[in-house]
């Protein structure tokens, strides 16, 4: 008995492996056969998986769908770029930044994980009001607070920029730095999944009512994940305005919020490897799309999609997986491997 | 001055949109759990379809050169059209899916809409003059109004008391009463679930020309991004008044219109760009006290 016990939790850790090993094949494929403008969809692609997967530790989880992350992806991307950018941009662009703001000059390693604390932080603010909410009022809240931080960060000129963009930030996120933090996402993730809390709330999720009379506190399991996930979700948004180098509200809003809930439930809310997966085909399909649009030689004639073509197309395959596999295309399986014979 | 009836019109026009965007959210809502976020795109889809497909700044009219007689039944018309359709080749089909799962293909519905109205028109917003004799002031008790915010004051009135007339006169409307309260015990009564859940489409739809007709009369833009705001604000509307509650939606509505008035009016100036924060904490915070909605109807509650 106890033998088989341990036998599941080595075959449960080989998941992460497997999908880290995915991750780090395809960045070699990529880096290897690819040109400059691959490798940066490659740096983008890496954003997205530890944006999505941090996404899950919260979503899959719980089964609460989040409106919310990309607003902790905002909060994540600006503190990064209050932290690093230099003290004269900052006072000619950002003149009402906070004294200790406005002359720091950190190394970028560390402000990323500042901004995935702040991220955290506020997850801890707003998750314990929110989270006392359950099913659908749950993820309108979410939603509501996604508009809130939308709302703050385009009309706060001084500290944000409001509309206008936010330059000058470096652009050191290239694909094996942010290979680096979707790893560490992955085991994060995995991590949390196997862990007593992570248990509890997987049991909540799927039978509220039996969860609470086996004693399990769901509102707390549910904001220890949510401020597990924001930690994710805001470094995600550092390494996002690092890789762009242009900061801008707009890029933190519907759109995202879309595309990513998107990759989750093509892969499969259910599983990290869907989560992982559904960030890996969705966006080969979206790079594949994009090139159709500028144009695809064919012998003589050039065929083009016309532009916005891809998002069409990227919602119809979404409405299409839901309708043939609500589940998503792991259908809430993992991917690992068996270890020791049964 | 005459502020506060100024204010008082202000609140009452503006909270009659919200009321009617809202009112389509919570009809399908109640027939089959529903949360449609494409709502907001119906809205997008019958302001462009009053001008002619192009990329200009300045809107030629297509639909919108129709005279008014016409053009009113015609928008509805289309608006009833799209949302029939889209329940035909989208909703049907998840119809038994958890609500999770429903919600998020309407998320990508809603956002194939848009993108297919971006893809013809881009998305610059266009000048479009409809009706604009309807935004001459016209005064009342001493306050200078647009004429359009008294026709918005009465025909969301006019909506409301027909919906009101229509549910609790008519046979489709016992029908989708029945199926808000208990759709699988209605189905085994009789009720025809198909029937009462394209009835309940087509008014959605029709209430989203509805707004769209106002908006574009108010703003005399049309903006692809228009559908958003107005769908983020019906669904909070619906959420507070009590999900499935069709009176809760109309008065949540007009709560929500009034709070961002008064917001708009009241705040001080430097904290005036962030009243839609002011707003949705408002919300959030109404949430909180009363989780099911103000006005939550019994068959809400889940049983164990």
């Amino acid at each position: 008995m106890a033998q088989t016990h341990k036998q599941k939790r080595l075959s449960a850790w080989s998941t992460p492996v497997l999908l880290i090993a995915i991750l780090v094949v395809f960045t070699l494929l990529v880096t290897i056969l690819g040109d400059k403008s691959l490798a940066r969809m490659a740096a983008q692609t890496l954003i997205r998986v530890t944006f999505v997967v941090g996404l899950w530790i919260f979503v899959g989880n719980s089964g609460i769908v989040s409106f919310g992350h990309a607003g902790y992806m905002a909060i994540g991307a600006y503190c990064s770029a209050w932290l690093t950018l230099r003290p004269q941009m900052k006072g000619m662009f950002l003149p009402d930044l906070w004294p200790f703001l406005a002359t720091a000059e950190w190394h970028v390693l560390p402000a990323a994980v500042v901004s995935g604390l702040l991220a955290a932080f506020i997850a801890l603010i707003s998750g314990a009001a929110i989270l006392r909410l359950s099913g659908i009022a749950a993820s309108i809240a979410t939603f509501a607070f996604l508009a809130i931080v939308y709302t703050v960060y385009s009309s706060w000129e001084g500290v944000t920029g409001a509309t206008s963009s936010v330059v000058g930030l470096t652009r050191y996120a290239d694909q094996w730095v942010t290979l680096g933090w979707a790893s560490v996402t992955v085991l994060a993730a995995a991590w949390y999944a196997n862990s007593a809390s992570g248990l509890a709330l997987r049991a909540s999720r799927e039978d509220e009512v039996a969860a609470d009379a086996s004693g399990i506190n769901m509102y707390r399991h549910r904001l220890i994940s949510l401020v597990v996930s924001a930690f994710f979700t805001g470094v995600a948004g550092a390494l996002f305005g690092h890789s762009l180098g242009v900061l801008n509200p707009n890029s933190f809003y519907l759109g995202v919020t879309f595309i990513t809930l998107a990759m989750l439930v093509v892969g499969g809310i259910g599983s990290l490897t869907g989560a992982v997966m559904g960030v890996l085909i969705l966006s080969i399909i979206i790079e594949a799309l994009v090139r159709m649009e500028r144009g695809l030689e064919i012998g003589e004639a050039t065929y083009a999609l016309p532009t916005g073509a891809q998002e069409i197309i990227i919602g119809i395959i979404m409405i299409l997986v839901l309708i043939l596999r609500p589940a998503g295309l792991t259908g809430g399986r993992e991917l690992r491997l068996r270890i020791g014979g049964r | 001055m005459n502020a506060i009836p100024q204010l008082l019109f202000d609140a009452l026009s503006l909270g009659g949109i919200y009321a009617m965007a809202a009112l389509g959210i919570a009809l399908i809502f109640g027939v089959m759990k529903l949360v449609n976020f494409a709502h907001g795109e119906y809205i997008a889809f019958c302001v462009f379809a009053l001008i002619v497909p192009s990329t200009d700044a300045v809107a030629v009219m297509f639909l919108g050169k129709a005279p008014a007689i016409l053009l009113i039944p015609m928008l509805l018309l289309i608006g009833a059209v799209v949302a029939v359709a889209s329940e035909f080749f989208v909703f049907r089909h998840v119809r038994n899916a958890t609500p999770v799962a429903m919600m998020i293909s309407s998320f990508a519905l809603g956002f194939v809409i848009q993108n297919t109205l971006l893809l013809i028109y881009s998305s610059r917003p266009k000048a479009v003059s409809l009706w604009p004799e309807l935004n001459q002031p016209v005064s009342i008790i001493g306050a200078s109004i647009p004429l359009l915010q008294i026709i918005v004051i009465f025909t969301t009135l006019l909506v409301v008391v027909t919906l009101a007339l229509l549910l609790k006169r008519t046979r489709i409307g016992l029908e989708m009463r029945a199926a808000a309260e208990n759709f699988t015990m209605a189905r085994l009564l009789g009720v025809r679930a198909n029937v009462v859940i394209t009835g309940a489409f087509a008014l959605s739809g029709a209430l989203a020309a509805a707004v769209a007709l106002i908006m574009v009369t108010q703003t005399g833009v049309a903006d692809i991004r228009m559908g958003g705001q107005i769908m983020l604000v019906a669904f909070i509307a619906t959420v507070i008044g009590g999900l499935g509650s069709l009176p809760g939606a109309v008065a949540a509505g007009f709560l929500i219109g009034a709070a961002s008035v008064i917001l708009q009016g009241f705040l001080p100036l430097e904290a005036r760009p962030f009243r839609d924060a002011f707003l949705y904490t408002l919300v959030i915070v109404s949430l909180l006290l009363r989780p099911d909605g103000l006005f939550a109807p019994r068959s809400t509650k889940p049983r164990v």
